[in-house]
């Protein structure tokens, strides 16, 4: 139990240390949230101005900007550690490795979190859905697939980060990987949209809620590999 | 020798369970001649599978005990993985085409898990390539190599229930593929195709393991300096061969040690 505990305060403390850092320079949150905007700004000149048509896309519009500005996301708080030789100093910390990468996933979950609340309101406003009745519904929705999101980007973010290409290493390798949770999570947010006539959004949710469990536990049995390097 | 008598007999069988999947085996009787693609392309997907399941295996053997044989097994499975997931792909469209009327069909779950396969190990691949360092590179490869493969069924489930109306596997439902009045000779041709694509296989693997050693070798011998002086002092280099091509281009790399 202690262990557990030293585990989620060593994860605390790294993802605060991202957290002050990314809030101190601004510049990449605001870019990350800003290039989410655009992109959904531009699914709606791609898909034209029927309103039926962008209603009806919303949700894997949704899903799509929160993907795309994810990858940026996570590439990002293993990017910050790239300089000054960081990545080394938080290896010889004398800490469970898992805990480094719970760290790492947690500031990727939060800043997924950002996004969803910049871009639901977005996709409310710009594809004219009504959130507001499916509001908890979506909120879970969009917590479960950060998680998973988070899970899977951390851990690819941790394989690419020493690579020259990592630019484009990232989204290819996350991609495929990330496509059950799209799968689900457009799923699950098209039923909640409708009023779940169907009665399938708990299958989704629990589709959702496998793939973290299972991404979670895979990347912290593997993270602690990457950083014996 | 052992693997050039292997690598004979499987084209031999895979030439033979070819002609007979043309020529011996009645058409289908609602598919025609096209239900003769299911031979090659299940046998391909099957490998497909066959591959990746090898490259995670290889690449927990790696993490666990630290021999680059490992990894080099793990490529070489990786990459005729890839090789037999395009041809069943190529030949899941083929077939699609006059039976369904489309190339692709989003219905089809795995069709749709196939490419995401497909996407999933060229990326390995490209990864493996831009890593220099054979041990970084072995790591990379293995954790990434053994989280697809996790990914895999899920994926795959996924699909199933994202497309509900899909149908069921024609492997496992005899009486789709074969034909109803002969089943006995469409048995045997897909048997004989899945055996003769999997003789193929492994001989396909064994030689890409010799040439990942082979490529290993080269790696830790330029790091060592040595192909420089070998160029430079003119010596005959053994061409061809069995083990003998490897065990020659090993030898500079135990010498570095």
């Amino acid at each position: 139990m202690t262990s557990l505990r030293r585990t989620a305060t060593v994860a605390w403390a790294i993802a605060r240390k991202d957290a002050i850092a990314e809030l101190r320079g601004k510049q990449a949150a605001v870019s990350t949230l800003t290039f989410a905007a655009v992109v959904l700004l531009l699914f709606g000149f791609a898909l034209g101005p029927d309103p039926r048509r962008l209603a009806d896309a919303a949700p894997g519009l949704l899903w799509l900007g929160l993907v795309f500005a994810g990858l940026l996301a996570v590439g990002r708080f293993h990017e910050l550690e790239t300089e000054d030789g960081a990545l080394e100093q938080l290896t010889l910390y004398p800490v469970d490795r898992r805990s480094i990468y719970a760290g790492k996933a947690a500031i990727g979950v939060i800043a997924m979190l950002a996004l969803g609340v910049l871009l639901v309101p977005l996709v409310a406003i710009l594809y004219a859905v009504d959130v507001v009745r499916a509001l908890p519904v979506l909120a879970l929705t969009v917590v479960l697939g950060s998680i998973g999101f988070a899970a899977v980007g951390t851990f690819y973010a941790g394989v690419t980060v020493r690579l020259r290409a990592r630019e484009v290493m990232l989204p290819l390798l996350v991609l495929p990987i990330v496509a059950p949770l799209l799968l689900a999570a457009v799923k699950a947010t098209t039923a909640a949209l409708a009023g779940d006539p169907l009665r399938e959004l708990p299958a989704w949710l629990e589709l959702l809620a496998g793939f973290d469990v299972v991404m979670l536990v895979a990347g912290a049995g593997t993270y602690g590999f990457l950083l014996e390097e | 020798m052992k693997t050039r008598i292997l690598g004979i007999t499987a084209v031999l069988a895979v030439v033979a369970a070819t002609l007979y999947g043309l020529f011996g085996v009645p058409a289908d009787l609602n598919q025609g001649d096209a239900q003769r693609i299911m031979y090659p392309h299940v046998s391909s997907a099957w490998l497909a599978y066959l591959s990746f399941g090898v490259t995670a295996l290889a690449g927990i053997g790696w993490l666990i005990r630290r021999d680059l044989r490992f990894d080099a097994v793990a490529v070489a499975s990786a990459e005729i993985g890839v090789l037999f997931t395009a041809l069943a792909i190529w030949g899941g469209m083929m077939w699609g085409r006059p039976v369904w009327g489309v190339f692709w069909q989003w219905d089809d779950p795995r069709l749709t898990t196939t490419a995401l396969l497909l996407a999933l190990y060229v990326g390995y691949l490209l990864l493996r390539r831009l890593s220099d360092d054979p041990a970084r590179r072995a790591t990379r490869a293995a954790v990434v190599g053994l989280v697809a493969a996790i990914d895999i069924p899920i994926v795959h489930f996924s699909v199933i229930w994202w497309r509900s109306l899909h149908q069921p596997p024609t492997f496992l439902s005899p009486d789709k593929i074969l034909h109803p009045s002969a089943p006995l000779p469409f048995v045997l041709a897909l048997v004989g195709m899945l055996a003769a694509f999997t003789l193929a296989w492994t001989w396909l693997l064994i030689r890409r393991y010799q040439l990942a050693r082979a490529e290993l070798a080269r790696e830790e011998a330029i790091r060592g300096g040595l192909v420089r002086r070998a160029r430079s002092a003119p010596r005959p280099v053994a061409v061809g061969g069995d083990e003998g091509s490897v065990a020659q281009s090993k030898a500079p790399a135990e010498a570095a040690r």
